[in-house]
């Protein structure tokens, strides 16, 4: 198989890099400059491309690549990937779903109780010495309040199932209400929005859903609200965002990924009711070392004629 | 000055004053005495109220309800306190004189459970460490960041399994990890795995979540034995109170990375922090705002006035 040539065009675990490098003739195409050198020399010889949420082949370099096969995704999302022309193409497309959901579950909690119980700026008071001054102030409880899950797919039910065993209620929206749930279903955004404490964004990134948290939800979930993305920067209007953050016309935010990814929002550094992480969903290394396994396995199974193992194409 | 409404003489203050004063000032003559230096029956005076319309008092553990201040008030007939313990009064002197203690019962418990569950995943993820690595500068480095570790999967070992750990456990129950516990007594009503012993609880546990009060047998129940058991992967979390572990041991235990980590909201010498935690990322620390929610606060607000309302109107 060291003879197969395979283009990465996306950040991904060095452990994953360092196999691809050992099974594979590995080809890095992450910079622009790169992938343009590689495309030069090697474009009808790469049969395989390994994406991530940091980059993915749009329909130019599907065209440019007429002997490719598959794409296998280091990320569960694919808005990276034009799935259109790899389905036009019949290229294969895979991805790395389940290994990273309960994680990704565990840390929506997490956000949502630093945001509504001020952790983050507890422990910043602690370590400032300000606690000597005087108690910090009075925060807001989460258990009992009632969550919006925007998309109820794997990582919103994980979600979900948590926030029960604090006694929230929970709604959701998604695009087709799910007969079999136990939660209440509302058919617009702005509508769950209107009617939760937490919306959490927990849907995949598509034309429909971009910018799906704009103004008029932001608007409705209230100056006692607070929005977690835990999806992609894209799903929110982070202008908006931030304009209503700051005005106080939201009551706080908790988020993992941003718009302009990895560029963060200054004007959000100093608000007391926003946490900021750095795209850490999915980073432990139990979790990146699975989708890691699962991105190899994926390949050695379309390379030897087996069935895939979590195709989405 | 509305003489028709009941004195409620106020000592301490509670934490929860400033919220019960504004919500109830229609219904109590409020008098003040945690803002006089005066022994209490000049304090009176200077009130124009005498000692024997005195029937209420509201109090915290600052200013304690001494037998000397129970019998300065003959018709006193309830003492309030906005905490579950009651220490900070004289019980044995209301006992004989027929008053009645209220004290708070669970309603800060899913607080407290949830700023423990806030601290785990906190220290397994590393969000406040995160916080501040991402308000740094405007452009994170991706993958710069060190990696955490999920809940599915973790033993975690409850040091009393009473009203707030028994919410703790419920919670972490729905990130699939596996509770285990030591309690004084073994509860036959749960399915958990009991040990009688904390250092055998701490060899099989990934995480210890303190949730236990202390007393004399619970005092340093965390010692160097118990963390070198709990070993170098394990996570305290501490909701109950700092003595109940060897402080100086586990900043030495958290320096040297005999412990992965530690989420503090309680500790010996509030508020008092060892600095040596300061300057590691592997410990999250809380300015012991465990109950001090807004929700909280009126739910004991109301247990008080509900209970006053009763003794008034009986």
């Amino acid at each position: 198989m060291g003879s197969i040539s395979v283009l990465l065009v996306g950040k991904v675990l060095p452990y994953l890099e360092q196999e691809l490098d050992k099974r594979y003739n590995l080809f890095r195409g992450i910079d622009p400059s790169q992938r343009a050198a590689v495309l030069r020399d090697h474009a009808s010889s790469i049969r395989a491309v390994v994406a991530s949420s940091s980059g993915g082949p749009d329909a130019a370099l599907i065209e440019a690549l007429p002997k490719l096969e598959i794409v296998s995704s280091f990320s569960v999302g694919v808005d990276r990937i034009d799935l259109q022309k790899c389905k036009e193409k019949g290229v294969r497309v895979t991805n790395t779903p389940d290994v990273l959901t309960d994680e990704v579950a565990d840390l929506t909690i997490g956000l949502i109780l630093a945001v509504l119980r001020r952790i983050c700026e507890c422990d910043r008071y602690v370590r400032s010495g300000n606690w000597k001054k005087g108690d910090y102030k009075l925060t807001t409880k989460f258990s009992g309040k009632t969550l919006g899950i925007l998309g109820l797919g794997r990582i919103g039910a994980a979600v979900a199932k948590r926030a029960e065993g604090f006694d929230c209620s929970i709604c959701y929206y998604s695009r087709n209400e799910k007969p079999d749930s136990k939660y209440k279903y509302y058919p617009s955004v702005v509508e769950l929005a209107s009617n939760c404490d937490v919306l959490v964004v927990a849907c995949p990134l598509t034309p429909e859903t971009h910018h799906i948290i704009n103004r008029e939800v932001i608007n409705a979930l209230g100056p006692k609200g607070v929005l977690i993305n835990i999806g992609r920067g894209k799903h929110v209007d982070e202008p908006e965002l931030v304009s209503a953050l700051l005005e106080g016309r939201l009551g706080g935010a908790g988020l993992d990924v941003f718009e302009k990814e990895p560029h963060v929002p200054e004007e959000l550094f100093g608000l007391e009711n926003v946490v900021l992480l750095p795209h850490v969903g999915s980073a432990t290394v139990e979790t990146r070392t699975a989708m890691a396994d699962l991105v190899l396995d994926n390949l050695e199974a379309h390379f030897l004629g087996k069935p895939l193992l979590t195709p989405l194409v | 000055m509305d003489s028709e409404l009941p004195a409620l003489l106020v000592l301490g203050p509670p934490m929860v004053f400033n919220l019960f004063q504004s919500h109830y000032s229609h219904k109590y003559r409020f008098l003040n005495a945690f803002s006089s230096h005066l022994p209490l029956p000049q304090f009176l005076q200077t009130q124009q109220t005498h000692p024997s319309s005195v029937r209420a008092i509201l109090c915290s553990p600052r200013q304690p309800v001494t037998a000397d201040v129970i019998r300065s008030l003959p018709s006193l007939g309830i003492v309030a306190t906005t905490t579950v313990g009651a220490d900070h009064i004289d019980t044995a002197e209301c006992r004989r004189r027929g008053i009645q203690v209220v004290t708070l019962g669970s309603q800060f418990a899913p607080d407290v459970a949830d700023m423990a569950v806030a601290l785990l995943i906190d220290v397994m993820f590393k969000i406040s460490a995160g916080d501040r690595f991402a308000k740094k500068s405007i452009h994170f480095k991706p993958w710069s960041f060190p990696s955490g570790s999920k809940l599915g999967g973790k033993r975690v070992g409850i040091i009393g399994l009473g009203r707030i750990g028994g919410q703790v456990a419920k919670r972490l129950e729905a990130f699939d990890c596996i509770i285990m516990y030591h309690s004084r007594n073994k509860n036959p009503s749960v399915s958990y795995t009991f040990y009688s012993n904390v250092v055998d609880l701490a060899s099989n546990s990934d995480v210890l979540v303190l949730c236990c009060p202390l007393t004399e047998q619970t005092k340093y129940i965390v010692n160097k034995e118990v963390m070198l058991a709990l070993g170098k992967d394990g996570i305290i979390v501490n909701v109950g109170r700092g003595a109940l572990i060897d402080e100086k041991e586990l900043v030495q235990c958290l320096m040297k990375g005999e412990i992965r980590g530690a989420g503090l909201d309680v500790f010996e010498n509030e508020p008092n922090v060892p600095k040596e935690l300061f300057s590691l990322d592997n410990v999250v620390l809380s300015p012991h705002a465990g109950a001090i929610t807004l929700d909280c606060f009126m739910d004991a607000c109301e247990h008080v006035a509900k209970s006053f309302d009763a003794f008034f109107s009986s």
